[in-house]
């Protein structure tokens, strides 16, 4: 397990698929988070493995991708409902949730990825 | 073969207004001049599903949602707003000024709390011009005056495609005729971006260490630098000086910002301590701001509400008047409060771009969704409502991310209501309603 700052935001193919998010093209654009190369090496993790990304809001089962770019202490996730998960919904009263700059851990696991109809059922009560 | 020219792009608010697009036989067949994003919005109806019909659960959550007429899914709009006792509207910024005053006027009549995206994009900008102002200018000014750009917290590269070749860092200017070679870009952001590139200088600060490090380029540029420990925000003091040694260079610059401002700690407080760092910088050499707003017009929701009510966002009529204190009227505050017992949506995807709390709530109220296009909101609303694509299959008004009106077009016919005539007709309906003693 790796502990991380997680951050969402927008993605040109996240932003291209925004008007059909039933498809696979935008399950494909906004399910996965992005790490360091050094960060899949230290979970034992490959590109395209599934990974559970943890705040104290949540957690989502997401596909890992490197981003080689990226710090050690960040994991980056797509705005949408996967991100949306485990981001902080606190405004801090003024309005704004914590869509970045939220504390994750991240672990390698065998659970699937849920799509967008399963991931939002399970706000069903 | 038909071809519309200087087609206003309805995707982000750089409002690109020179898109070239072919129509044969009412379908639209070819998108010149826009980026990836433009092209998919522009001619989304035809590469993917969209919204047929009209469709409500008639036995709640759990039950499947079934076709009806657009007459029965505007009388059952109309009776859930009518029925509730705490109703909220939320979104209307991919949509025309318009449509958005109907949706004023819905919020009004119903005694509804009325939020845009703001809520999630830039309503800390919005704080943080009321506190400190936010001195600003035209992207057509800045494309031919600015020699300093700055990329706070935002990834045009993928959020606004051609904000750079239109009006920023390769666009060129009459004081800079040479392009990027007469101007200097710099990112300033966590993750080394696609934008940061092609930048001068990135300044890869720590997450949410964004109000220490205006802070300090706020010490520095006052003559305090002294006083500043050798790492802010994680960076090297010498790299933040660059950056300030830059700014005071410069004779025009300006600060694009996005979410890495407002939606990270110290939310509105880092957008008003931009302003008061511009402040500072202006007393030597001008500089400016545009916060980068994502929805094409919800710049346009923040004008036509603020005419309207007086307020841009976060609005509550319940009192009988416009009430405004963000925190409090905010979209997730109430939802997350568990405050609201109903909810209409139109041109917006709070099912997708909501916290999960908020979400949880919005299955345990009657929803009302207004969209082209199914989506998240979509699982949980009880009334669908197809409506037409502004921009494409309606005309109407949407304000540039630099506050610029512009006049968008009708590139193809329809037969879907628009979001103005769905929200006409709910708002009749409201009144007979109301009228004959509620619903």
């Amino acid at each position: 397990m790796i502990e991380t700052i997680l951050i969402s935001g927008r993605t040109i193919d996240q932003g291209a698929t925004l008007e059909e998010k039933t498809s696979q093209a935008y399950f494909n654009a906004a399910a996965y988070c992005e790490l360091s190369e050094g960060n899949l090496e230290v979970l034992g993790v490959s590109v395209d493995q599934n990974v559970k990304v943890a705040t104290a809001h949540g957690t989502v089962v997401l596909p890992v991708k490197i981003d080689k770019r990226l710090s050690d202490d960040i994991v980056f996730i797509p705005m949408g409902p996967w991100a949306n998960a485990i981001v902080d919904p606190d405004t801090c009263g003024c309005g704004m949730p914590g869509f970045k700059g939220v504390p994750a851990t991240v672990e390698a696991t065998t659970d699937p990825v849920l799509n967008m109809k399963d991931l939002m059922a399970t706000y069903k009560e | 073969m038909p071809v519309i020219k200087d087609v206003v792009c309805t995707f982000c608010g750089c409002l690109c207004d020179d898109l070239e697009v072919t129509v044969e036989d009412n379908k639209i067949t070819k998108v010149g001049k826009a980026c990836k994003l433009g092209r998919a919005k522009t001619m989304g109806m035809f590469l993917h599903e969209r919204i047929e019909k009209p469709m409500i659960r008639k036995n709640g959550k759990n039950s499947e949602l079934e076709e009806c007429s657009y007459d029965e899914a505007i009388t059952k709009a109309a009776e859930i707003l009518v029925a509730a006792k705490r109703p909220m509207s939320y979104g209307w910024c991919s949509t025309s000024c318009e449509a958005i005053e109907k949706a004023v006027v819905l919020a009004e009549v119903t005694g509804s709390l009325f939020d845009s995206t703001a809520n999630v994009c830039h309503g800390p900008s919005a704080l943080a011009t009321q506190e400190k102002g936010a001195p600003s200018c035209s992207l057509g000014t800045a494309k031919n005056y600015a020699d300093l750009i700055i990329f706070w917290g935002c990834n045009p590269v993928h959020a606004h495609p051609r904000h750079q070749t239109r009006y920023s860092t390769m666009a060129k200017g009459a004081f800079t005729p040479n392009g990027k070679k007469d101007k200097k870009m710099v990112v300033v952001d966590p993750r080394n971006t696609d934008t940061a590139k092609k930048a001068d200088l990135l300044i890869q600060l720590t997450p949410g260490t964004d109000y220490v490090l205006i802070e300090a380029l706020r010490a520095i540029v006052n003559g305090h630098a002294d006083v500043l420990p050798d790492e802010i925000a994680g960076l090297p003091k010498a790299k933040v000086m660059e950056l300030a040694d830059m700014c005071k260079a410069s004779k025009f610059g300006i600060i694009y910002f996005g979410m890495g401002i407002t939606q990270t700690r110290g939310r509105y407080k880092s957008g008003d301590n931009v302003s008061s760092l511009l402040s500072d910088l202006t007393q030597t050499n001008k500089f400016v701001m545009i916060g980068m707003r994502g929805h094409y017009n919800v710049t346009g929701f923040g004008q036509v509400a603020a005419w309207e009510t007086g307020f841009p966002m976060a609005i509550d009529f319940s009192r009988g008047s416009a009430y405004y204190n963000p925190g409090e009227t905010g979209t997730n505050d109430v939802l997350m409060r568990k405050e609201v017992d109903a909810f209409i949506t139109g041109a917006a995807d709070p099912g997708a771009h909501f916290p999960q709390e908020s979400v949880k709530h919005l299955y345990k109220i009657p929803a009302i969704q207004v969209d082209g296009y199914a989506n998240p909101t979509t699982e949980f609303s009880d009334v669908v409502i197809p409506a037409a694509i502004a921009g494409v299959e309606c005309d109407g008004t949407a304000y540039r991310m630099d506050g610029q009106p512009i006049r968008m077009k009708k590139l193809i016919e329809t037969t879907f209501k628009t979001d103005e005539e769905i929200l006409t007709e709910i708002i009749a309906k409201v009144h007979e309603l109301k009228e004959n003693g509620g619903a």
